[in-house]
């Protein structure tokens, strides 16, 4: 078993299809959601977690990429412009997978562990600096 | 015992010692306060924080035909015309003309008086639109034209209040998000919010404005400033700790300092959902240790500063004074409080590290003999309190 987390761009075309259900049904994968947006463009974003057998991952992200759906790392999900963070912390209470965190109590420099981001966009509502941005 | 003007001629001849507000307090566990007194000369305080009550003045110098200025907008956002012939007064807080604020809730204030301060400081260009009802002696009646901080004459920050003493910790207990100056406060208290730098902080460090007062020099964003009055809501009478540390906000500066010589860095628009549009300030004190009462003082540690835990759903917007409980900055800076036995997550508004550098970009220009002290022109007030505003029905 092997789990990955991924960040899926849909096209205009095909927000409409049950992609979600073909990943389930047809490739035995556990789908966790954590993000899904569509834009005012009719673009959707999805940010999943797929858990399932090797193979099995490999055939559903084909199927992924067979819709166009461009299928991206999550750590191009959040952007942090490091000039324009000022290392506040504000966004560490309201970030929910600790991925903004404070790792040394002396400094107090706040950093990003992009593997534990699920791209929620909740330090880009918080930040008063715009350090934060999303890519949906 | 030591007076000013020994401390400038050491720091003149490059061998004053100075340390930070932070390393002072090992420095003197280590060494003992008689042997830090003899050798210490300057601790350097910092903060870095949104001030709100901020602003500038700007004076554009005259075009031909001249014009006096009634009314002003920088990249669209108002500045206060009623001065003199090409003086305008700018405001961290104000919006654009027509901006939507919260018509939608919570709005975004995505652009204020503060971006176009930060802007000017950058360098960048700004696009200024003024009228004038016209004159015999200044006739143009419009004018529209870009300009950057080098075209003004004097771009002088003149801030009402800023660098407050001790600040509250926001907390939300009602039901439903709160959207705050101190950031969004979940409900039922699921964040609490702080704004102060703690044992780094200026007036934290001189508890009763022995040496911080009018005419003290001051860094303020990389420019060399003054302390030009005592702060809008200076109300040093309040409830202190035995170190006399206040226990709430109590005292607060009004600072000054020319806009051409700050680094963009240090000056940065912040925009508050739901809330509004403020300015982060970087700010310098060096305190001199003049004697052992000022060393004790400098030497106050964030487990020794409390601060007061408010709630923003009705203590706070209906003052009734209430204060849920105290905690210290120790416990906020640990990332957890604790209160009547339930964990809160806390964050920050100021920025511990970027005071922390500037407390050591302030200890590296005394240092070097670049920056001298000041002594106070005059003392804060230690005693005053609160007025209310009154509100009072007309009568005919
Ligand atoms: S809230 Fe913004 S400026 Fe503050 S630490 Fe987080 S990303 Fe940086
Ligand atoms: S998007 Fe921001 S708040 Fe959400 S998990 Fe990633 S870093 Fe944390």
């Amino acid at each position: 078993m092997k789990s990955e987390k991924i960040l899926l761009r849909f096209p205009k075309t095909e927000t409409g299809k049950p992609i979600v259900y073909h990943l389930i049904k047809d490739y035995n994968l556990v789908v966790n959601i954590y993000v899904a947006k569509i834009t005012q463009d009719k673009e959707g974003y999805l940010v999943v977690n797929l858990t399932g057998e090797e193979a099995d991952l490999a055939r559903g992200k084909a199927f992924l990429r067979s819709l166009q759906v461009q299928v991206e790392s999550v750590e191009n999900g959040i952007l942090r412009d490091n000039s324009r963070c000022t290392h506040c912390g504000n966004c560490v209470s309201h970030c929910p997978t600790n991925a903004l965190h404070i790792a040394d109590r002396k400094t107090m420099r706040v950093e990003l562990d992009q593997s534990l981001c699920i791209a929620c966009s909740l330090c880009t509502t918080n930040c008063p600096f715009g350090a934060c941005t999303s890519v949906f | 015992m030591r007076t000013y003007k020994q401390i400038n001629d050491r720091i003149a001849s490059g061998k004053a010692v100075v340390l930070t507000a932070e390393e002072i307090i090992d420095y003197v566990e280590r060494k003992g306060e008689e042997k830090a007194l003899a050798e210490v000369d300057v601790v350097t305080t910092a903060t870095f924080g949104p001030m709100c009550s901020s602003g500038c003045f700007l004076n554009f110098g005259q075009c031909v035909p001249k014009i006096r200025i009634s009314e002003c907008t920088i990249d669209g956002v108002e500045a206060y015309g009623g001065l003199a012939a090409v003086d305008v007064f700018l405001g961290a807080t104000q919006l654009r003309v027509n901006a939507p604020a919260n018509l939608t809730f919570p709005g975004e204030f995505s652009f204020g008086g503060a971006h176009v301060i930060e802007k000017l400081v950058a360098g960048e260009m700004v696009e200024v639109i003024a009228t004038s009802y016209g004159t015999q002696d200044y006739p143009r009646r419009e004018l529209r034209t870009e300009v950057c901080i080098h075209d003004l004459n004097q771009a002088i920050m003149v801030n009402p209040r800023n660098c407050y003493q001790n600040y509250n910790v926001a907390v939300n207990c009602s039901e439903k998000r709160l959207y705050t100056y101190l950031g969004q406060l979940e409900p039922n208290m699921q964040n609490a919010s702080y704004s102060s730098a703690g044992q780094l902080s200026p007036l934290l460090n001189d508890p009763w404005y022995e040496t911080i007062g009018i005419g003290t020099a001051v860094w303020l964003a990389g420019a060399r400033g003054h302390v030009h009055a005592e702060g809008t809501q200076h109300f040093p009478t309040c409830q202190r700790n035995h170190n006399g540390v206040p226990m709430e906000g109590a005292g607060t500066l009004g600072l000054t300092a020319d806009m051409k010589q700050m680094q963009r860095k240090y000056v940065r628009a912040c925009s508050f959902r739901g809330y509004g549009v403020s300015l982060a300030l970087g700010v310098g004190i060096p305190i001199p240790i003049l004697n052992q009462r000022i060393l004790r003082q400098v030497c106050v540690r964030d487990s020794e500063i409390l601060a007061p835990i408010t709630d923003y759903s009705l203590d706070y917007p209906m003052k009734t004074g209430r204060v849920l409980g105290y905690v210290n900055y120790e416990q906020l800076k640990s990332g957890q409080i604790e209160l009547d036995g339930r964990k809160i997550a806390t964050s920050s508004l100021s920025s511990y590290s970027l005071a922390l550098e500037i407390a050591e970009l302030l200890k590296a220009e005394i240092s070097e003999g670049k920056f001298l002290l000041s002594e106070p022109l005059q003392l804060l007030p230690r005693e005053q309190s609160s007025k209310p505003f009154p509100i009072r029905e007309k009568t005919i």
